[in-house]
């Protein structure tokens, strides 16, 4: 296996990543890449009880990350990498092989604009997902493997509020 | 514990008709979870408006935090019950924790587990919280052919 899931999701590891995707997916690790994580251990330990004992962590800086991701990506397990902004996304699919990115939540906060019941974008993170696009990466947004993807056409539009 | 916000006793009844509510504890999950139980414990005993359920469903995890940490301010209340160990009310709840040292964070709560709560009134809510977080781990039982 590999990382079998690139996702942008401002939670971070919560039930829909562990649980909702975890389960079905037979998912044994997970990436966070996050600067403020990755310097703070109180906050990997917080997101370290948030997951089975039998599914591995791993904190990484966006810098540290771009460095090992081939090694999570031939890793013979399945695994997710999160990220929890676009622009940590952006960086890590420079060059890297990416192909397809999940947008599984950005939540409502000042200056974002609801475009869909668990995706509100400023206009720059719109504009970041273009650019995304733009490379050759397929961006959708899903929030539980059940739900149907939402390309991002659809998505920016707020045709499926 | 700087406060006990619970005096009363099992003998004595927590409100009467023109008292508002004491409020002991906060409830939050996913969905519509914290109404859904909420309104159970109403249901079941009449004593559901010791509980305040909390939805989240478009927050980011700061304004999640914010919320669950105003709503205890403003409630008085220290003791919180969420519905998944991973889930974002947890981890918010968590970050509270941190700095409020008198309060408690009962993760993955169920309706035995809020039931045993609302009627323990002789202890203080956290005390009463840990006591009703063995109830409901107790409370699951597993009947048929396949247990």
């Amino acid at each position: 296996m590999t990382l079998v899931l690139y996702r942008i999701d401002d939670r971070l590891i919560h039930g829909q990543v562990v649980v909702g995707w975890g389960q079905p997916l037979d998912i044994e690790f997970i990436v966070l890449v996050d600067d403020t994580v990755a310097a703070e251990e109180w906050e990997q330990e917080l997101y370290r009880m948030g997951v089975p004992p039998e599914m591995d962590v791993y904190f990484h800086s966006t810098n540290d990350a771009i460095k090992a991701l081939a090694k999570y990506r031939s890793d013979s397990r399945a695994g997710i990498l999160l990220t929890g902004d676009i622009a940590t996304m952006r960086r890590l699919v420079d060059g890297n092989g990416i192909t397809a990115v999940n947008v599984g939540g950005l939540h409502s906060r000042a200056g974002r604009v609801q475009r869909l019941r668990y995706v509100f974008l400023t206009p720059e993170e719109e504009r970041e997902l273009r650019a995304l696009s733009a490379r050759g990466v397929a961006v959708t947004a899903q929030d539980v493997p059940g739900a149907r993807p939402v390309s991002l056409e659809d998505l920016l539009a707020g045709n499926e509020l | 514990m700087s406060r006990d916000i619970f005096e009363k006793t099992m003998s004595s009844p927590q409100t009467t008709s023109d008292q508002v509510p004491k409020h002991r504890a906060i409830v939050a999950g996913h969905g519509e979870f914290a109404a859904g139980l909420v309104s159970a414990v109403q249901q079941i005993t009449g004593r559901g408006d010791q509980l305040i359920p909390v939805a989240v469903h478009t927050l980011g995890v700061a304004d999640i935090e914010a919320l669950l940490r105003q709503q205890m301010i403003d409630a008085d209340v220290r003791v919180i019950f969420t519905d998944l160990q991973a889930g974002s009310c947890t981890m918010a709840s968590r970050r509270i924790l941190r700095g409020m040292e008198d309060a408690v964070l009962i993760a993955g709560a169920n309706l035995p587990t809020l039931l045993d709560f609302v009627f323990a009134e002789g202890v203080s809510a956290p005390q009463a919280a840990r006591h009703a977080a063995e109830r409901g781990r107790a409370a699951i039982a597993v009947h048929g052919a396949g247990a």
